[in-house]
């Protein structure tokens, strides 16, 4: 936490402007019973009603004053902290959007989103929090205890045993209270996912005639998190009684103490009265410290999982000293030896991997789930460095590529078709924004996606919802298609990305993406055997070792492995 | 996601928050954000309150503590104030030197001790007013928990699939979440809080009608401010919230679509994009937290502004002998408990509203009608042979939207059926009538000569076996979703089954065997290796009529084959309803259904449809014949 709060410093100045703002909010809360003991004991013993007045006016300046250095504290405690959670949100996506997929795997997307939003917004609000209450409790106390001993040194000594008793009472039960809040979210955690599974398996359940079962299964699980919050809450009912119970008597105790040092002329009576006034706002300084000392690991935690993100170091990046020069077009895509280990892997993902694909060639890479070929297709853009062996572009080494230049002539379509939200036209300009509408419409055309857009009431207008979830998966899969046409890239990089179409769409595809992609290199992964047939070379892959190559004639006759895919998709006339 | 932070400091913290005698008073900014109110509050309150009656005597108990608890907090200050007068005025007198002048001690003393007993007793009545309460939220919650359970185990399938399931989970967290804390809480601090508001204005009118008044003089300053700051922090929290869900929706956009991203070079432009709603989310997400953190400072400066009027007021009372210098001390108490129960009655009541939205929702799923009731009558179930007849079966989902109109067929024992369209076609509402998880409008459907309506719906549907194509597996070991079926199973007759499915090589090679734990997104086992899991499921429940769904997306060749290879021996010998996408298997149906938006459009054998050159010979034509280049 304390590493994070080096964002803090463009707003230093507003920090120390909290922190003198509150010091004097502090101050005029504890002046004002001061005030109020020289109304007791000089204008009431005295009877002068002027006095009192006056005073009561002075009381009013404070006050007033009080409230508006509160309202500035506030003011520039939640700048100060929003403006913390603005740095930090802004650096975490930055260093994210360097990420390469090896960070992305290390972290886990869905974890990445958290902490760049849920994290980030637990630690602002934990900093604001310590702007605001942290800070203004101490100087309360201390403040307090100060004039505590100003008024009557002696009586002051009290709370040498009032202090630690109510903070240890406030931990005690704290402490025993907020693990239990903890099991108690795993228990609602259990419960949540039987609800779930039930729902989502609503069918089965019927279908098995199980919902006795189930219904026990949530009984147990309803029951057990009854119990448990029930234990906490019964516990915490203890804290506020026990603590009002110790301020309480210990005023009683101090006013007697008090009345009887009054009467061997140690003390006045109004001093008395402010001295148990500032007693309290001492103990409820010492509640707060206590409490919040509990929501500090929460903070906490969301603070290391910040700076995992911030500490992660990005493998690949734009290297300045990268200054090949590569002229376009690609006429020829070389693996030479290529052995690839995802991180912390003991068996390489692709190991030795050699072939080469020239200009207007299309390559067909095959193989089972887990063989190695959509990694074989993101070693190409560099989402993974090659462990040994190299990929080289027109002979030219991709690690000596600028990163842009490189990723400038690759169209990839992934096996996930994503898309972003915002019109058709958007999402297949996001493969070249100088495209003009023509072009797109030209490569929506070629992707076989025309006859579909052109029949949504906005055309290539129309708004398309976050991750395209207004599309079907194979209206997804073209807009990608499309996407990568218009970039016109010297490499088309397919991962599966035919999928989801049915063998006409598919195969009127692929034909008038055979004429589009003229001289391009291709390299398609499919699971489909007719997909791939009448590519020039087809790759066979099994666990990450390269097992065949040739055409699907040639295969049919070496290749044990891709006869064995062959007959499990197609029937014997098919094959032939 | 987004509105985690929110919700958590929306709620009260868990311990109780009352007002000390004389600290800071915590109204707190429960108030400031804004809630989502009951269409119905006031039925679903008075439905609410029914959910208390088995805990009559115990809410009774809660009550008279939280009342009892607070007539002698407000009591003690006047006591403290007696003591104080006591003390001062035998300090005036020595003061004076008046013959006989001394403190009276005993009198102090009997005060004090009157006092501490005073204390013990509130806080005890609060802490028993508190563990029984909790009793009482935390068991009716659960409760109502067991009756919505009890309740979609009753409902129909229609709602199931006319609700988000999102919608639902979200009842059982968050709704339940909100009605125990509220219970937990609001409901004690809405008496607490009117019983010091009285308590304390007939205290402080005993003492002082015109101090009184000075203090109520403070009472619409702060129910004006109450009222500003919150319309002004609830616009505020709005627009945080809608900015950052934008922030949350980029970022999600963005972090899943990063591979994509990198490949077209389009970083600059997300965190461009990016950068411009975090500037203006750090716009209202300031403002948001100034205004709800000003609150209680200017509360502070108006109890303050009351704390000045007392004293200067009571001070010159005193001079003027009008009333004693304890009341001032006590005066100056109930000032600031004073304004309190308003400030609290606006956070309480927003509160409340927002529990009665959650129970409104609850209610409503609790008033959905519920799947008709097994006939009482049952015939004796005897052996099935899995003859099913469609008797002139009409059906639709919407009245208005007609779907099987008069369908008639006659499945004999042991054949095959082919259901085939194309995606998003209907094929499951033919399952769905079979299962009865929905009734036909008119016809009937029999089973063996008796209609499925007559038998209890788990006699019925202990003769189907179902493979679908979202294969469902609950968090549990592979064993026990394999038995889920039939929980009295041998291992034996798992293994058996398993091997049967294809599927015991696998499991074999995991860590666990058949004791690894599915996690709940099953990312442990690949997606073909859930259904040969399903399969081996059907094995073991050995019904003689079978539901099977073909569909193998995202399946590797080998697993592919052994799923083909289990599905086919798993047909055998019984009567099968296959949502066809091999041709081998349409090909070999005795009979074929092909639907088309949810109709059947037509039926027939293979040769036959293809003879017809309709529909499915379209169909046949672009999705079975070898692609041509």
């Amino acid at each position: 936490m304390l590493r994070l709060l080096k964002y803090l410093r463009p707003y230093r100045g507003y920090v120390v402007l909290v922190l003198a703002l509150t010091f004097l909010q502090a101050l005029s809360t504890l002046y004002l019973p001061e005030l109020m003991a020289h109304i007791v004991d000089t204008g009431i013993v005295e009877g002068r009603v002027h006095y009192i007045i006056r005073v009561g006016l002075i009381m009013l300046a404070v006050t007033i004053l009080g409230g508006v250095a509160a309202v500035g504290a506030a003011l520039f405690a939640s700048q100060s902290a929003a403006g913390f959670g603005k740095i930090l949100r802004s650096l975490i996506f930055r260093h994210v959007e360097s990420f390469g997929l090896r960070e992305f795997d290390l972290l886990g997307t869905s974890s990445l989103i958290v902490r760049t939003t849920n994290d980030v917004m637990q630690v602002q609000q934990l900093v604001n929090m310590m702007l605001r209450m942290m800070i203004l409790a101490p100087l309360t106390s201390i403040g307090g205890i100060i004039m505590a001993i100003h008024t009557n040194g002696r009586l002051a000594l009290s709370m040498v045993v009032v202090i630690p008793l109510l903070g240890v009472t406030v931990w005690g039960v704290l402490s025993r209270g907020i693990p239990l809040f903890r099991v108690v979210q795993t228990k609602v955690d259990r419960l949540n996912r039987i609800v779930r599974e039930n729902l989502a398996g609503v069918r089965v359940v019927r279908a098995f005639h199980q919902e006795d079962y189930e219904r026990q299964r949530f009984y147990e699980a309803n029951l057990d998190l009854t119990d448990t919050s029930v234990r906490v809450f019964q516990m915490m009912a203890l804290m506020m009684p026990l603590v009002m119970l110790i301020m309480n008597w210990a005023s009683v105790a101090i006013f007697w103490w008090g009345s009887l040092r009054l009467s061997h002329g140690a003390l006045e009576v109004g001093a008395l009265m402010a001295f148990i006034q500032y007693f309290m706002q001492i103990m409820f300084a010492v509640m707060m410290v206590s409490m919040m000392a509990f929501m500090l690991p929460r903070g906490q935690a969301s603070a290391l999982r910040i700076l995992e993100v911030l500490d992660t170091e990005v493998d690949i990046r734009e290297d300045q000293k990268a200054s090949v020069l590569l002229t376009p077009p690609v006429t020829e895509l070389t693996f030479d030896h290529v052995t690839f280990y995802y991180p912390g892997a003991e068996e390489p993902a692709l190991a030795d991997i050699t072939f080469k694909a020239r200009a207007g060639e299309t390559v067909a890479i095959i193989g089972g789930t887990g063989a190695g070929k959509s990694t074989l297709l993101n070693l190409i853009p560099r989402f993974y460095d090659v462990k040994s062996g190299s990929i080289r572009l027109n002979n030219i080494d991709i690690r000596d590529l600028p990163l842009s230049a490189l990723r400038a002539e690759i169209g990839l379509v992934p096996q996930r078709p994503v898309l972003f939200s915002g019109s058709i036209l958007d999402n297949v300009r996001y493969g070249n924004l100088t495209a003009s509408e023509a072009e797109a419409m030209h490569a929506l055309d070629v992707a076989q996606a025309w006859p579909f857009v052109s029949q949504m009431p906005g055309g290539l207008h129309q708004e398309i919802n976050q991750g395209g979830a207004n599309l079907s998966g194979g209206q997804r899969q073209r807009l990608a298609i499309a996407r990568a046409l218009v970039r016109q890239p010297s490499v088309y990089l397919f991962d599966d990305s035919f999928s989801a179409l049915d063998y006409k769409t598919d195969a009127a595809l692929r034909q008038a993406l055979r004429r589009e992609t003229g001289s391009a290199i291709v390299l398609l992964v499919a699971q489909r055997v007719a997909t791939i047939m009448d590519a020039d070379r087809i790759l066979v892959l099994e666990d990450g070792r390269l097992v065949g190559q040739g055409t699907h004639a040639e295969l049919m006759e070496t290749s044990a492995v891709y006869r064995e895919i062959v007959a499990s998709q197609l029937s014997p006339e098919e094959i032939a | 996601m987004s509105t985690n932070q929110d919700r958590s400091s929306q709620q009260n913290p868990p311990w109780g928050r009352r007002p000390g005698p004389m600290g800071f008073g915590r109204g707190g900014p429960g108030f400031a954000m804004p809630v989502e109110k009951a269409k119905n509050p006031r039925s679903t309150a008075v439905r609410l309150l029914q959910q208390f009656r088995p805990y009559r005597a115990r809410i009774t108990v809660v009550f008279f503590a939280a009342i009892l608890s607070t007539i002698f907090t407000i009591w003690s200050p006047k006591i403290l104030g007696d003591a104080t007068t006591v003390l001062f005025e035998g300090f005036i007198a020595k003061l004076r030197h008046m013959p006989g002048a001394h403190i009276d001690f005993t009198a102090i003393l009997r005060d004090l001790a009157f006092l501490a007993f005073l204390y013990l007793i509130s806080s005890g009545f609060s802490y028993l007013q508190q563990y029984v309460m909790a009793g009482v939220a935390q068991r009716m919650v659960f409760h109502l928990r067991e009756q919505l359970m009890e309740k979609l185990n009753r409902l129909p399938m229609r709602f199931f699939d006319n609700h988000p399931h999102g919608e639902v989970l979200s009842r059982f967290v968050n709704d339940f979440d909100n009605i125990s804390s509220t219970l937990q809480q609001s409901l004690t601090q809405l008496i607490t809080a009117i019983v010091t508001f009285v308590g304390v204005t007939v205290m402080m009118l005993t003492i002082s009608p015109l101090m009184t008044l000075a203090v109520a003089i403070t009472l619409p300053l702060s129910f004006i401010l109450t009222t500003v700051i919150a319309r002004r922090s609830q616009r505020y929290f709005l627009t945080r919230q809608r900015q950052l869900g934008e922030i949350n929706g980029h970022v999600e956009e963005m972090y899943t679509g990063h591979p994509i991203i990198k490949a077209y070079g389009h970083e600059e432009r997300a965190i461009e994009h990016f950068e411009a709603i975090n500037e203006r989310l750090y716009v209202s997400s300031w403002k948001a937290q100034f205004v709800t953190g000003i609150i209680f400072p200017l509360m502070n400066v108006i109890g303050n502004f009351g704390y000045v009027l007392v004293s200067v007021l009571g001070g010159v009372l005193v001079t003027r002998r009008a009333i004693q210098i304890g009341d001032i001390q006590a005066f100056i108490q109930y000032a600031r408990q004073f304004s309190q129960p308003i400030t609290q009655l606006a956070s309480i009541s927003n509160t409340i509203q927002s529990a009665l939205a959650s129970s409104e929702r609850i209610f409503e799923i609790l008033d959905e009608p519920e799947e008709p009731a097994d006939l009482a009558e049952t015939v004796p179930a005897s052996p099935t042979l899995g003859h099913v007849r469609f008797d002139r079966v009409s059906f639709r989902y919407t009245p208005d939207k007609p779907l099987i109109e008069d369908f008639s067929i006659d499945v004999k024992p042991g054949s095959t059926i082919a259901i085939v369209g194309p995606t998003g076609a209907g094929k499951t509402t033919l399952v769905n009538l079979l299962m009865r998880f929905y009734d036909v409008d008119r016809g009937a459907i029999t089973i063996d000569g008796q209609d499925i309506r007559e038998m209890p719906r788990d006699t019925l549907r202990q003769k189907f076996g179902m493979v679908l194509q979202d294969t469902w597996l609950f968090h549990g070991t592979i064993r026990d979703n394999i038995a889920y079926g039939r929980p009295n199973a041998t291992e034996a007759d798992i293994v058996r089954a398993a091997q049967s499915a294809h599927a015991d090589h696998f499991i074999r090679t995991l860590p666990d065997g058949y004791h690894t734990v599915l996690n709940e997104e099953a990312s442990n086992i690949s997606q073909g290796q859930r259904q040969l899991i399903t399969i081996a499921r059907a094995f073991l429940a050995d019904p003689p009529i079978l539901i099977l769904d073909e569909a193998t997306s995202n399946v590797d060749t080998r697993t592919e084959i052994a799923i083909q290879a289990a599905m086919r021996s798993l047909m055998q010998g019984r009567t099968s309803f296959v949502i066809a996408h091999r041709l081998s298997t349409i090909r070999e149906a005795d009979w074929i259904l092909v639907m088309n938006q949810g109709r059947i459009v037509e039926q027939g054998t293979h040769p036959d449809l293809l003879a017809a050159h309709g529909f499915y010979y379209d169909l046949y034509q672009s999705q079975f014949q070898k692609a041509v280049v």
